[in-house]
């Protein structure tokens, strides 16, 4: 019975999902969804890959990356010269900007992953300023002026099949005896270590892994506005990443999808006034760390269960069944 | 020869800069286990401050000392509002908390007085240059080196020789034990963080002078840099992070000097991964042992 209705839950996902990228996919062709809405429906699914890959390294993990802008523009730039460049195909763009983005990701991580995670705040805060200042530099990829001429390869199934996969990725590696490891450092660090968990290992991988996610959503960004410039990936960006996860619940995979939603589209409600979105942005980080700093939903996820248990409290008959 | 001393000297007037903003950060990093990544911030608006002040008509002693009053009091502000309540939940509510002070500064800075880059006026530090063995002082050096030097020995006095002081260092060393021995916990913290954003004030104005400008982003480089500085003398210890600033400005001006600029920003965080890879520490850190 237990079997039956997790089978059951797994059918209704896959059932909301599939009508929802049908649906989107019949209003993009018709017309429905005007271009404006397009665009911001490409970032949301960005975004949530960049918010659920920070998410596995501040929230599951319990580290504090800042460098999640610099992974990104290593993987839209590395994919952008694989396509642009070299006319390649675009397969081999995406396995090549995610893996040059985890091996920057591994060379900043094993040297400061080893000690406290202050240390990755400031190395990785450091790292993504650097980046920016290289590529301006560096005139193959188009220096300060940025790199254009990039084909628009990204459309409504490839954004919405990365999307799912790196969410079933973060999703099966969180629930895998590695998630669970790294789940034990972020809760005590010296337990863990203590049960013969090799702390920095688990703190790198987590860390590799989140850092090839961002480098994904970089070469979808690449492949969509086709144009790149060193200025778009400052730390601003990490910044609204960062708010992302905390509106959402550091922990909470589900969380980071609402957080990646509700700020995106904030955003572009917000666009005309940047320096006071900015501000918004700072006081709701502050209030959030202050009044609830596990974030919105902490580290509750939104599973059909818990809007079941939900929908129970309403009726007045709540279920025996607890949430896990 | 002459060449090499030329950036000797840049690299210490930069250097003294850093370390009077490292020191800051090693001050309350000691205290409360926190980054403040605000702190760089604070010597942004200690610059905007001295600079109203100079656009006032006030010298440069008393533009000084209105910034670093404003900054002090900011700091204690910044530390009651922001840090207090989230300090004993978690270090990343901590720190998250820390970044959103930062961008709050930086941003509301840029709304009021936007994003352009500004100078002080003209006759507030009148330039003169000396030439001396064939290296060109500039008045600039003695006054950053000057500065730094009068306000370091007072913080040394204070650290060292003052009820005040004792207390700051027995917190840092151990704060339960402290609170045992009646010392209040709190207040000694308020006053690291007035202390410290007095220090990065100061800094703040002679940044501005040296570089000749204005900007609310100024302070996020410099603070980077020096956190660096204080990681690279040993995080905790005041000495340390004078010594760490010096080295670190020195360096930086001779790859500068020698190498090409455009590595110039690159160089601290290299020194990061160094100092983290060979020696966790720091030059003059003690190491201290995680117990259960």
């Amino acid at each position: 019975m237990d079997n039956l209705k997790k089978y059951l839950s797994t059918i209704i996902i896959c059932l909301v999902l599939a009508t929802f990228f049908v649906a989107v996919q019949w209003g993009i062709s018709s017309g429905f969804i005007s271009g404006y809405w397009v665009t911001n429906l490409y970032l949301v699914g960005i975004n949530i890959i960049l918010a659920a890959s920070l998410n596995l390294i501040n929230g599951f993990t319990g580290e504090f990356s800042l460098g999640h802008a610099g992974f990104m523009a290593v993987g839209a730039y590395s994919s952008a010269v694989i396509t642009a460049n070299l006319g390649l195909p675009f397969p081999l763009a995406v396995i090549v900007g995610m893996l040059a983005a985890a091996l920057t990701g591994l060379l900043v991580g094993l040297p400061t992953l080893r000690l406290r995670g202050d240390y990755l705040a400031i190395a990785t805060l450091g790292f993504g300023e650097i980046v920016r200042v290289v590529l301006m530099n560096i005139d193959y990829v188009g220096g300060a002026s940025g790199l254009m001429g990039i084909p628009a390869l990204v459309n409504w199934p490839i954004i919405f099949f990365s999307v799912v996969l790196s969410l079933l990725l973060i999703r099966n590696f969180i629930c895998s005896s590695h998630g669970r490891a790294c789940l034990s450092v972020r809760e005590n660090d010296l337990a863990a270590q203590m049960m013969g968990v090799n702390i920095t290992y688990y703190r790198v991988l987590a860390f590799v892994i989140g850092a090839a996610l961002a480098g994904l959503a970089g070469v979808l960004y690449a492949h969509y506005y086709t144009i790149l410039q060193p200025r778009e990936f400052s730390f601003m960006l990490t910044f609204d990443v960062l708010v992302m996860v905390m509106v959402g619940g550091l922990g909470s995979l589900t969380g980071s999808v609402v957080g990646a939603v509700i700020i995106t589209i904030a955003s572009a409600f917000l666009q005309a006034i940047p320096e006071l979105r900015m501000v918004i942005y700072a006081v709701l980080l502050i209030l959030s760390a202050i009044f609830r700093p596990q974030g919105l939903l902490g580290e509750k996820e939104v599973t059909l269960n818990n809007l079941q248990k939900l929908g129970g409290v309403f009726n007045g008959t709540v279920g025996s069944k607890q949430a896990h | 020869m002459p060449d090499l001393l030329q950036q000797l000297l840049n690299g210490l007037s930069q250097g003294s800069i850093y370390a009077l903003i490292a020191v800051g950060y090693t001050m309350i990093y000691g205290i409360i286990q926190l980054i403040n990544f605000a702190h760089g911030d604070v010597i942004m608006v200690g610059a905007y401050v001295a600079l109203g002040c100079a656009l006032k008509g006030l010298g440069f002693i008393p533009s000084l000392a209105v910034a670093m009053l404003t900054c002090a009091i900011l700091g204690v502000l910044i530390e009651r509002v922001a840090y207090r309540r989230v300090r004993p939940v978690s270090r990343l509510a901590a720190l998250t908390s820390a970044i959103g002070v930062s961008l709050f500064l930086e941003y509301i800075m840029m709304y009021f007085l936007g994003a352009d880059l500004r100078t002080y006026p003209a006759g507030f530090f009148p330039e003169r240059t000396y030439s001396l063995w064939g290296i060109t002082i500039n008045n600039k050096d003695l006054l950053v080196l000057g500065t730094t030097l009068v306000l370091v020995l007072i913080l040394q006095y204070v650290i060292y020789r003052t009820r005040t002081g004792k207390a700051m260092r027995a917190v840092s060393f151990d704060g339960q034990a402290s609170q045992l021995m009646g010392i209040n916990v709190n207040s000694t913290v308020a006053i690291t963080f007035f202390i410290s954003s007095a220090m990065a004030a100061a800094a703040g104005l002679l940044y501005g002078i040296y570089f000749n400008s204005v900007q609310p982003l100024m302070g996020l480089m410099p603070g980077l840099k020096a956190f660096i500085a204080a990681v690279l003398g040993g995080i905790g210890s005041v000495p340390g992070a004078m010594l760490g600033g010096i080295l670190l400005g020195m360096t930086e001006a001779l790859v500068a000097g020698f190498g090409g600029s455009m590595y110039r920003d690159a160089v601290a965080f290299i020194i990061l991964i160094l100092v983290l890879l060979i020696r966790p520490t720091g030059l003059l850190g003690k190491g201290v042992q995680e117990k259960v």
